[in-house]
């Protein structure tokens, strides 16, 4: 109440006698909190009383060898998938857009497919590909093929169904951005000789990142979730990693949380680096003219 | 006003049509500028004025007709009593030969207004990065802004972003300028110091079409003054002739309301 009462008098002219402002008083907030707060010590007692939870050896395997590799995995796996998907996504909503009926009908059914047959199916089938084409390559003129199952190793099954299943999402994301760009930019750019995979380099991708940033950090937060599905064709992630481990020594649960706590370390790690970016592209080209703070939805 | 003749003009626009879906918007349209001079291009919105001009550097493709610069047919070769379109590659070197200038100054907003000014020398015209920022900073000082060429777009005003969208359509040294209403999106104040900079631009020579409800700058500035409505030329003359004694009826009622 006095920060009320100081801000009144501060911006109130010298000798007004108006009352100082109260704020509305959320009364229930306060209970609530109290009831969250009882509710939460409550959580944390059973969980450190219950040895089920065997918090010892939960930490025991957080700095693991196995466990540190399976995360680096997972890390170098979900990096590799967005790399390529978003090439891929670029190409699949460069063609989306294209005045050729053939390459934009290309796109869309690419898209209908991919987004269409969920992920996990798609990765078993990358991975029993060698029971639809024993050899590759498959087709054309052959001059030398090779197992299909000395090709497709579960990271070559991994990285295909990742990739492929992801580039149809981001595609979508870089066409919005895309789209966002103003008529005007591609017009200034055309008149300026530029061809169009010029201007769409040097001026409309520049632009769209800051409608296709955000969103893929959103997408790379999910996908190191999502590699998780690797696990079913024994691809040695963070998660299959541990799934070894208590397969032989049935500390399942604890095993599980010290899973839990490395994803959930990556996943603060991605959130704090995506507002950061967030940010940095919010604040870019300088200060509006005329405007305080700007801010950009 | 001085009418310099020699041979062909610069900029020929010879029946040209041009339709979007159903609703034709130029229907026959001539013209023609020569070197040295600067035609004012007034009319009602809708008339096709603009698109004659988007035309010109083929930013609309055209239905039928010629547009020429310096005689050679923009964006189309004649073949067989037929037109066809060129590659892209053909035609972005012909835009390069044309400077534009927008409604909306469309500077790109990424980058600084040096950048801006030396992006198409060095990316299209393949110009040593050290000789296009010279030249670049030439230009920013002819239309005052040397000491902006830092700045981001979004740190100028309205007046001086057209400035800098004018340098950097002078940066690629186009034989042809083609302004597309430049004052008609900035704060009354403003418009004065581009029409000062487009001034200047006429005095050094520049061969100009401008699209403009500034009939004042017309006046003074302009050696031809071309009247369109509807898709048509309706009349075209010195601007004594069209703007004080129009000899058309269409062209006298647009006066009224605009004077």
């Amino acid at each position: 109440m006095t920060v009320a009462a100081e801000a009144g008098s501060s911006t109130a002219p010298a000798g007004t006698t108006t009352p100082p402002v109260v704020p509305v008083r959320h009364r229930w907030r306060t209970v609530a909190a109290v009831a969250v707060g009882v509710a939460v010590v409550l959580a944390v007692q059973a969980a450190a009383r219950n040895h089920n939870f065997q918090w010892s050896v939960v930490f025991k395997y957080l700095v693991d060898g196995r466990i540190l590799a399976g995360l680096r995995t997972t890390i170098v796996l979900t990096a590799a998938t967005m790399a390529g998907a978003s090439a891929l996504g670029l190409v699949l909503a460069v063609m989306r857009q294209s005045e050729s009926r053939l390459l934009s009908g290309l796109s869309t059914v690419y898209l209908w497919l991919f987004r269409g047959v969920p992920l996990l199916v798609q990765l078993l089938i990358w991975f029993n590909f060698s029971a639809l084409f024993p050899r590759v390559p498959f087709g054309g003129p052959v001059l030398a093929s090779v197992a299909t199952n000395s090709v497709i190793s579960p990271w070559v099954a991994a990285l295909l169904a990742l990739i492929l299943n992801e580039a149809a999402y981001m595609a979508e994301i870089i066409r919005a951005g895309l789209l966002s760009v103003d008529r005007g930019q591609h017009e200034a750019a055309q008149a300026l000789g530029m061809h169009r995979g010029l201007a769409l380099r040097r001026i409309v991708i520049p632009q769209a990142l800051r409608v296709i940033l955000p969103p893929t950090g959103n997408e790379t937060i999910n996908m190191l979730k999502y590699t998780t599905l690797v696990s079913v064709i024994g691809f040695s992630d963070l998660l299959y990693s541990g799934q070894l481990i208590y397969g032989q020594t049935f500390e399942t649960i604890p095993i599980l949380i010290t899973v839990s706590i490395w994803y959930l370390v990556v996943v603060s790690l991605l959130t704090v680096a995506q507002g950061a970016l967030e940010r940095r592209i919010n604040n870019r080209y300088g200060p509006a003219r005329g405007s305080r703070t700007q801010r950009h939805a | 006003m001085t009418t310099k003749t020699n041979g062909t003009p610069l900029l020929s626009i010879e029946g040209v049509w041009k339709s979007f879906g159903d609703l034709p918007v130029l229907r026959g349209v001539d013209l023609t500028i020569d070197a040295g001079e600067v035609t004012c291009v007034l009319g009602p919105s809708g008339s096709g004025k603009s698109t004659m001009l988007r035309c010109v550097n083929h930013i609309e493709r055209v239905d039928r007709g010629y547009v020429r610069v310096g005689g050679e047919l923009i964006g189309y070769r004649e073949e067989g009593g037929k037109l066809f379109e060129l590659s892209e590659r053909a035609i972005c070197h012909q835009r390069s030969a044309i400077g534009m200038v927008f409604q909306q100054f469309n500077l790109f907003p990424h980058m600084t207004v040096l950048e801006n000014v030396v992006e198409a020398p060095i990316r299209v015209q393949k110009v040593a990065r050290e000789a296009a920022s010279a030249r670049a900073r030439d230009l920013l000082g002819r239309v005052g802004l040397l000491a902006k060429a830092d700045a981001y777009p979004r740190q100028l005003s309205g007046g001086q972003q057209q400035r800098v969208a004018i340098a950097r359509a002078l940066a690629t040294q186009p034989r042809l300028m083609l302004f597309d209403e430049p004052t008609s999106a900035l704060d009354p104040e403003l418009v004065g110091e581009v029409l000062e900079t487009m001034r200047a631009l006429a005095q050094d020579g520049m061969t100009m079409m401008v699209v403009t409800h500034e009939i004042g700058f017309a006046r003074e500035v302009a050696d031809a003054v071309v009247f369109m409505d509807d898709g048509v030329v309706v009349e075209s003359g010195p601007p004594a002739a069209v703007l004080d004694a129009p000899a058309h009826e269409r062209t006298r009622s647009f006066l009224r309301k605009v004077l």
